[in-house]
């Protein structure tokens, strides 16, 4: 009873939310925002790892990044909301929206020609965004600050309930992608990965996994995008730039598919790399970037996430022993 | 009988692949229940016929009735959900999964409302799932990655896979194709003891004749997209036209 009750995925997951809430409070502020961006950015690649699960990878995932972090934006600067756990949420859902819309569509098609065809939308996205000044054009424009249930913390701790929020926010998400994953329409899309005719010969319908797994990455894309604008209180039209989404795709890769805490260590990796190889390296950080990605695919070709599953199949077998 | 009593029927099926002609003006029949194999040599159109069935190829003019509803137009996905399922010449599983896996996604499949916070491998599910590997003898391979797996085990984890969703009719394409001599009987063996208690209609795809005489009720033989002949193993394999074509002089068993 007592096994099963630490066995399980939620009792796990408030475990370690609780140790990064408590730590949140003792470590430097810089990277409280680093840890909150790298959560932003891991959202925005568990969409692209739940994508991969169904064989498909998104070049183009600035684009549902950007509308969200516009869509916080806006909300903030034009309906005047500012509560960051709303905005959030209403990203998500529009974001989601917006994968419904435009899933259908891609679902179509497969590999390169899925991958090119998101990165085109990602693209006429950003070409819109720089074009339209009331939106602030090239430069974008800064949000309001950030308020939690109508309060607005004090500038000391402005960062911190923000990493707070972010911190339950990616545990949630988490939690219920765990729980899809297994899932029977999880595992269905697993097998449309490997096998697609097969699938619809069992009389599952592989489009409509696709669907929902676009609108799932576009809901995560847009949350992940509000967080970041709001993390750094200022939105522009590169959330959209083809290198951001390449940035994520790095995520994607450097994680696996595995494990879901994995893409957020990845992220967290990758915004380490950038702090401090940018920081000592301001001119050549993109080539040390470059260096890691070439060692991240030769020496863990599935991935970090393969390093967790091996653990965790390890622990599981000993427990059964 | 009325056309009413038949579970499936070709009606004037034709359809062509540029000059050449795959099936010309097929018409057949089947009952339910009914064991039938279609044999023909190599592009006879016996393939064809069954992907037709199965909704992977659309006939250029006639139709195909399942229950008495026109089926012609559906796809593949919407054939299955009616019941009707396939195995393969080439097994069709999924490779990095174990075998256990693979029937979990074939159940899944067949499900017509899903849980999205519910674990697949409930016990229920564990529980169906043991129960066909066991009717499939391949309980000793439940839990090894199928692309591990001997020819043969792979042949019936694809029929089994298919089985899962409980069809009507059950089509399989040359279950003994790229299995040894010696295999192809046991393993024939272990499909017709997994399909018995089932009211199952099978339409199979075989070349070898014994099997073919041993396993099928009735026989129906193609050669250049027609149907040549079509009743029971004596009838068809003693046909002149059968001979010339299909089997050459094959010996009719004495029962």
């Amino acid at each position: 009873m007592i096994n099963k009750f630490y066995n399980n995925l939620i009792v796990q997951s408030i475990f370690l939310m609780s140790i990064l809430i408590i730590m949140g409070l003792f470590i430097p502020n810089w990277l409280v925002f680093v840890i909150t961006k790298a959560i932003a950015y891991g959202l925005v690649a568990l969409g692209i790892v739940t994508l991969m699960r169904g064989g498909l990878v998104s070049f183009g995932q600035g684009f549902v990044f950007a509308i969200g972090g516009y869509t916080a934006g806006l909300l903030g600067t034009q309906a005047g909301l500012t509560d960051a756990i709303l905005l959030l949420f209403i990203s998500f859902l529009f974001t989601g929206f917006v994968g419904l819309i435009i899933g259908p569509l891609l679902a179509r098609y497969r590999d390169i020609f899925f991958a090119m065809l998101s990165l085109a939308f990602s693209m006429v996205l950003y070409g819109v965004l720089i074009k339209i000044d009331a939106i602030g054009g090239s430069d974008g424009f800064v949000l309001p600050e950030s308020t939690y249930f109508g309060i607005l913390p004090s500038t000391e701790y402005a960062d911190y309930m923000l990493y707070l929020v972010s911190i339950i926010l990616s545990g949630i998400v988490s939690i219920l992608l765990r729980y899809y994953y297994n899932s029977t329409p999880g595992l269905i899309a697993l097998a449309v990965r490997e096998n697609e005719l097969r699938v619809e010969y069992l009389g599952a319908s592989a489009f409509t996994v696709t669907v929902l797994n676009f609108t799932i990455a576009a809901g995560l894309g847009g949350m992940g995008g509000a967080l970041n604008g709001i993390a750094l209180g200022h939105i522009d039209p590169e959330f959209s730039y083809w290198t951001t989404s390449g940035e994520f795709v790095f995520i994607s890769i450097l994680a696996g598919y595995l494990s879901v805490p994995a893409v957020f260590l990845a992220a967290l990796l990758l915004e380490l790399v950038r702090s401090f190889s940018g920081r000592y390296f301001p001119d050549t950080w993109q080539l040390i970037l470059g260096v890691f990605l070439i060692l991240s695919i030769i020496y863990i070709p599935t991935g970090i996430g393969s390093f967790f599953k091996k653990f965790m199949d390890k622990l599981n077998k000993k427990k059964n022993k | 009988m009325t056309n009413a009593n038949y579970i499936l029927r070709a009606e004037g099926i034709n359809k062509s692949f540029g000059a050449v002609t795959a099936a010309n003006d097929i018409n057949i029949n089947i009952q339910s229940g009914e064991k039938v194999s279609l044999i023909g040599s190599n592009g006879a159109g016996k393939t064809t016929f069954m992907n037709m069935v199965t909704g992977y190829l659309k006939p250029d003019t006639g139709s195909i009735i399942f229950e008495n509803k026109d089926i012609t137009q559906l796809n593949p996905r919407q054939i299955t959900q009616k019941g009707i399922s396939r195995s393969f010449q080439i097994p069709q599983i999924f490779e990095p999964m174990t075998a256990w896996e693979n029937l979990l996604v074939a159940l899944g499949t067949s499900k017509k409302k899903h849980s999205y916070f519910k674990s697949a491998k409930s016990q229920e599910n564990a529980d169906y799932i043991d129960e066909i590997l066991n009717r499939f003898a391949l309980n000793e391979f439940a839990h090894r990655q199928v692309s591990e797996l001997p020819g043969g085990v792979r042949k019936l984890l694809d029929i089994a896979m298919a089985l899962v969703r409980k069809p009507k009719i059950l089509l399989l394409d040359e279950p003994t194709s790229g299995v040894g001599s010696e295999e192809k009987y046991p393993l024939m063996d272990t499909i017709a003891k997994a399909l018995s208690g089932e009211n199952l209609t099978v339409i199979f795809v075989e070349h070898d004749m014994d099997i073919v005489q041993n396993y099928s009720d009735r026989i129906i033989a193609f050669y250049s997209g027609s149907v040549i002949a079509d009743g029971n193993s004596k009838e068809v394999l003693s046909d002149s036209k059968v001979q010339e074509y299909v089997t050459g002089k094959t010996k009719l068993k004495a029962n």
